[in-house]
């Protein structure tokens, strides 16, 4: 119960701070588009193509906004060494990790929901009636992306060229989410939508594999 | 230094008697011809990596839980030499590939999987060099080291059902089942003979990582003096 | 400033080691505080005072050797051990105010009435009517204040300091030399890190001297205390 209540209120300070400013979030949301827009020009956006290409450059462009908006979650705890007043404070070092996933995830999804209608207009593809199927595998995809995400970010903050190492640690591992999270979304923007149970559950699975990681090791990830 | 000159050499004459038994004792494959000898190195080394890379997951938790440097030690050689067998696999593969099924790659489950998984370590020994202090370079390397480990599975089966949904060339009769005799006597002696390369690396590498320790250890200590 | 369920509590090094590689940050430190004590330690930068006391804190994992906290009815006393921890950084988020940093560090600490305890800490360390100013705002002296007060928020029974007057203008040196009187006399424990004499170095009833990680000089009060504290600021 500490454990919930302890994340709880620094979940709260996580989105207090983030909606105070909104720096990541307009970042990410401007750089999702700028990928978004540069892609469309690789190839001819009519309905059938955006079909076959268009999830998967979706995910693409989630997968790298989401390793550079990761990239301050645990850097902003060391300028002030406020992560020692974390770990001096909580009871339970897995609460500070629970509620930074949790942050990253609503950060992510929010970002996500966002360009959702905007790539539906450019690239012609219906979204409307397949709405809260896709913010479902929204969700699970960015978990997915959130969990092995926010535990990398603490490594990274501990190594040289950082901002280079978060992408190339966080990319190869997330390979499963991108394949999962391509296929469940191209399955739901097809002319006869499907909801495919089986990758949900995949990516419910690789969600659940690395948060029993996380809690696992966690604690050592805070480490100095 | 006498000692690993001889276990060299006799590992080096096993490596000769076996490549000349799977060119010249073992039949020719029916169906792919000559090329398919390429499997006995192919998949031999596919299964060093595979121990070289468990290796490192086990000196990794090792470490997370010990804290011995021999535990860090360990875990780069594994990597480093799980790596080095990784590059021959990926190499010996689009060549096998090639002349059976007409393509140099496929996005196949288990090459894919061995692709990412080079890709992964790639990543682990550059985080490596990335991180200065040694104590910190161990622990989070190991940490990212179990992860990186844990998703090995997860890549093999995503791209297993990713693939079975579309058209892929057909693996020609999966090595392994039904076996020629000869070819068996002559895949199970390549076999033992990189593992025995692979016990030999991992030690030697061992080593000069303990050598390179003691190094570094020296040079900070010179250097506050 | 004693509230129930606060234990006189005493910490004993066992044969710490600190190594950094092959750098030794300590070595074989050992050390028994007793409960009540305010120890100043000095040292020149790099001396180890500041890994000591984070490994005092268990923010830092020893290469080997043990931290015990001692309290007078029980030596299993570990966990039950309050600390307060104040860094060379401010341990505060710039990009919250004063008020909501107290507030988010009392909850996570379970403090029973955290939001009073806050209002009581602000007023102290007289920052309530700037508490609702981000600390981004605030002067380094302001912000070290905000940093003490975090410290103080659970009452602590062990304080440990990384010197705490960095920053604070005469005035705020007096205000931390008052707290700190104030609650060693309570019977709290105190360790501090200091560099050169003060008002603050006046506190300590014992100094002890490290050098390249070893103890080397440790005094009971007295003349030879503040020799060694003003020898070490040089």
């Amino acid at each position: 119960m500490a454990l919930l209540a302890d994340a709880t209120t620094l979940l709260g300070k996580e989105l207090r701070t983030e909606f105070r400013s909104r720096e990541l979030l307009t970042t990410t949301v401007v750089f999702i588009l700028v990928v978004v827009v540069l892609f469309s020009f690789t190839f001819d956006p009519s309905t059938s193509e955006s079909r076959r290409f268009g999830p998967g450059l979706l995910w693409l462009s989630f997968l790298f906004a989401a390793s550079l908006m990761l990239q301050p979650c645990f850097l902003r705890e060391q300028n002030n060494d406020t992560l020692s007043a974390l770990r001096l404070s909580v009871r339970d070092p897995f609460s500070i990790f629970l509620a930074k996933l949790s942050a990253n995830t609503l950060f992510l999804l929010l970002t996500e929901v966002l360009m959702l209608p905007i790539f539906a207009i450019l690239y012609n593809v219906h979204i409307l009636s397949v709405f809260p199927q896709l913010v479902l595998v929204l969700f699970l995809g960015s978990l997915g992306v959130a969990i092995p995400g926010t535990a990398f970010s603490a490594i990274s903050a501990q190594a040289r060229m950082r901002e280079l190492m978060l992408p190339l640690l966080l990319l190869p591992l997330l390979t499963p989410v991108l394949i999962a999270s391509t296929e469940a979304t191209g399955a739901l923007l097809e002319v006869n939508p499907a909801l495919r149970a089986d990758w949900l559950g995949f990516l419910l699975g690789f969600d659940l594999v690395f948060l029993t990681a996380l809690w696992l090791f966690g604690e050592y990830l805070l480490e100095e | 230094m006498l000692k690993s000159a001889l276990k060299a050499t006799i590992l080096f004459a096993l490596i000769a008697v076996t490549a000349y038994l799977a060119f010249y004792y073992a039949p020719i494959e029916k169906s792919m011809g000559v090329i398919q000898k390429i499997f006995y190195l192919h998949i031999s080394c596919a299964f060093s990596a595979f121990v070289a890379f468990g290796t490192c997951f086990y000196a990794n938790l090792r470490y997370v839980f010990t804290r011995a440097p021999k535990s860090d030690w360990l875990a780069v050689s594994a990597a480093e030499v799980g790596l080095a067998f990784i590059s021959v696999v990926l190499i010996t593969g689009p060549i096998w590939a090639h002349p059976v099924w007409g393509i140099w790659w496929t996005w196949d489950a288990r090459l894919t999987l061995t692709f990412v998984l080079g890709l992964l370590y790639v990543s682990y020994l550059l985080l490596r060099s990335m991180i200065e202090e040694p104590d910190k370079r161990a622990l989070f390397s190991a940490l990212f080291g179990i992860f990186a480990f844990l998703d090995v599975p997860l890549v093999y089966f995503s791209i297993r059902w990713w693939r079975t949904q579309h058209p892929q060339p057909v693996i020609l009769g999966g090595p392994g089942s039904g076996l020629e005799p000869r070819m068996r006597v002559s895949y199970l002696l390549m076999w033992g003979a990189l593992t025995g390369l692979l016990i030999l690396l991992l030690s030697a590498r061992y080593k000069l990582e303990a050598l390179r320790a003691s190094v570094d250890d020296l040079r900070r200590e010179a250097e506050v003096r | 400033m004693t509230t129930p369920g606060f234990f006189p509590t005493g910490i004993r090094f066992e044969n710490i080691d600190k190594r950094y590689g092959g750098l030794y940050a300590l070595r074989r430190v050992s050390l028994e505080v007793r409960a009540g004590e305010c120890v100043a330690f000095a040292g020149r930068n790099g001396s180890g005072k500041t890994t000591l006391l984070r490994i005092a804190a268990r923010l830092v994992r020893t290469s080997a050797g043990t931290v015990k906290f001692v309290a007078s009815a029980s030596e299993t006393a570990d966990s039950g051990a309050r600390i307060g921890f104040v860094a060379h950084a401010t341990m505060v988020y710039d990009e919250l105010t004063a008020e909501e940093n107290l507030l988010l560090f009392a909850k996570l600490q379970g403090i029973a009435g955290h939001a009073a305890r806050a209002a009581t800490l602000l007023e102290e360390v007289g920052l309530s009517e700037r508490r609702g100013s981000l600390v981004r705002t605030f002067s380094r002296g302001m912000r070290q204040r905000v940093a003490i007060a975090r410290a103080l928020l659970n009452e602590p029974s062990v304080l440990l300091l990384d010197e705490p007057a960095t920053g604070l203008d005469p005035e705020g040196i007096t205000w931390l030399a008052n707290t700190l009187r104030r609650m060693r006399d309570a019977g709290r424990t105190i360790l501090m890190s200091l560099h050169g004499e003060s008002e603050i170095s006046a506190l300590a009833t014992r100094a002890v001297r490290l050098d390249a990680g070893a103890v080397v000089a440790d005094t009971q009060a007295g003349a030879s205390l503040h020799s060694i504290v003003t020898f070490a600021g040089a």
